[in-house]
């Protein structure tokens, strides 16, 4: 259904591709699409053709900076149960991660969605955090939750962080110069096509919003080509069949009655102005920073810093490589990871020690 | 954590309907979309977060086959 993988067709682009004669160094920020990229091998047939695919900050778990795993830990050391999606439980943390905390007595929950975790609460007299990761795609349903008056004893941490302002920082910082952007999908899908207008008219960028099967990608990598080719910085939209201009504005409209945006940090980042969502003061019973401001002051008045030797910084701002960290499947594995990229499904180092050996099936 | 998955909405009560994965059977939060019986949504951790459009698939294909034709010439 909806299959998008015509051989015929791939080989026709890549073919068209390679005539152009191109050097790019393209980003996108979604693990979905690093997937795709990876596992069908598309990244090293378009490395051979001179096109150069960048991750960025695209995995949700794996920007969330150090401060942020301390104080889930922190709430769930202190016997809150705590209900988290099934990628932040090894994510280290300055003692220890998730996992660990469990091992120990903590009492941690994996669910698949904020649903799971309202229903917990529901059946149950303790207090429940659930740790609300995520973009755009996630964001909306959370805020759903919040607001369909879940039980008391249910809260958010609110972890959640917007896709717009982060690759404006990457355009600002000019770290990596990039000939264009593949705008995820999925966050696409409710926040529509228009919020990437302004890195067009700014920064003279090149984008294309892609859909997730390898033809989809390849067709947004064709697509972001002819700009490049043409001299266009525009927006254009290869996975119509669900993103539309205006994006899901039910989803939007529910997001914004309940988050307002904030300053937040990004792992590998500064702090990025209005890239957070922090729950409104009118659901501030749903606030888990509220209600355990005590419990996370201790946290809050510390610093954390990065793992030493983990590169998923400069992963993440598109300038390093899985590869390229001299960690990467010695000193650091799924079993063993050091940093938040090897832990999460997502992130770049897992994916690519998960498909390197199969690559070159296509 | 942004993988989403086409299903189509079987039956709806209330905010909550019975979505099939192509043969596998789920209950997901329609409260963020409009679907109707019979229409393809895209799940994404227990919610509906957008309608399918089956035609602007089609149309999809088609475009990406016109494109590459057309400019055979050119690139
Ligand atoms: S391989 Fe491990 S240590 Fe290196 S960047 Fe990735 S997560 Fe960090």
């Amino acid at each position: 259904m909806f299959r998008l993988r015509d051989r015929e067709m791939s080989r026709k682009i890549i073919d068209k591709l390679e005539r152009m004669s191109l050097d790019l160094t393209l980003m996108h920020v979604c693990g979905t699409h690093q997937d795709t990229l990876v596992r069908f091998g598309l990244d090293s047939e378009f490395r051979r053709i001179g096109i150069d695919i960048r991750q960025g900050p695209g995995c949700p778990v794996c920007v969330t900076p150090p401060g942020e795993i301390e104080e889930i830990l922190a709430i769930a050391r202190a016997g809150v149960t705590v209900a988290v999606f099934g990628d932040m439980m090894k994510v280290p943390g300055e003692k220890g991660s998730l996992n660990d905390a469990k091992a120990d007595g903590a009492d941690v929950r994996i669910v698949f969605g904020v649903d799971d975790a309202v229903a917990l609460a529901k059946n149950n007299q303790k207090e429940v955090v659930f740790m609300g990761i995520g973009f755009e795609t996630t964001s909306p349903t959370i805020a759903a939750a919040i607001r369909s008056d879940p039980p008391t004893n249910f809260s958010v941490l609110s972890c959640h962080r917007t896709v717009p302002p982060a690759l404006a920082a990457i355009a600002e910082m000019g770290e990596i110069r990039l000939h264009g952007m593949i705008q995820p999908g999925h966050v696409s899908t409710m926040i529509g096509t228009r919020p990437y207008e302004f890195l067009s008219e700014k920064y003279k960028m090149p984008q294309v919003v892609a859909g997730f099967e390898p033809l989809d990608l390849m067709m947004g990598v064709y697509m972001l080509a002819n700009q490049v080719r043409d001299g266009r910085a525009e927006v254009e939209n290869e996975y119509s069949r669900v993103v539309h201009r205006e994006g899901n504005l039910t989803a939007m409209k529910v997001l914004e009655d309940v988050f307002e945006p904030s300053d937040v940090l990004w792992r590998g980042f500064p702090v990025i102005n209005g890239s957070g969502l922090s729950i409104r003061k009118r659901f501030e019973t749903h606030d888990a920073r509220s209600r355990y401001s005590d419990l996370l002051a201790s946290v809050h008045e510390k610093e954390f810093s990065e793992v030493e030797g983990c590169r998923c910084g400069e992963m993440l701002r598109g300038i390093l490589t899985s590869e390229e960290c001299p960690l990467f499947s010695t000193g650091c594995t799924p079993a063993n990871p050091l940093g938040p990229c090897m832990v999460s499904r997502e992130g770049s180092c897992h994916i690519s020690y998960r498909y390197r050996k199969k690559q070159a099936v296509r | 954590m942004c993988l989403a998955v086409p299903a189509e909405v079987k039956s709806i009560d209330g905010m909550m309907a019975t979505v099939d994965f192509g043969g596998v059977s789920r209950t997901a939060n329609i409260s963020l979309v409009d679907a109707k019986i019979g229409d393809y949504v895209i799940v994404h951790a227990g919610y509906a977060i957008q309608l399918l459009d089956k035609e602007e698939a089609e149309k999809t294909l088609e475009l990406f086959r016109e494109m590459l034709e057309q400019e055979n010439a050119g690139a």
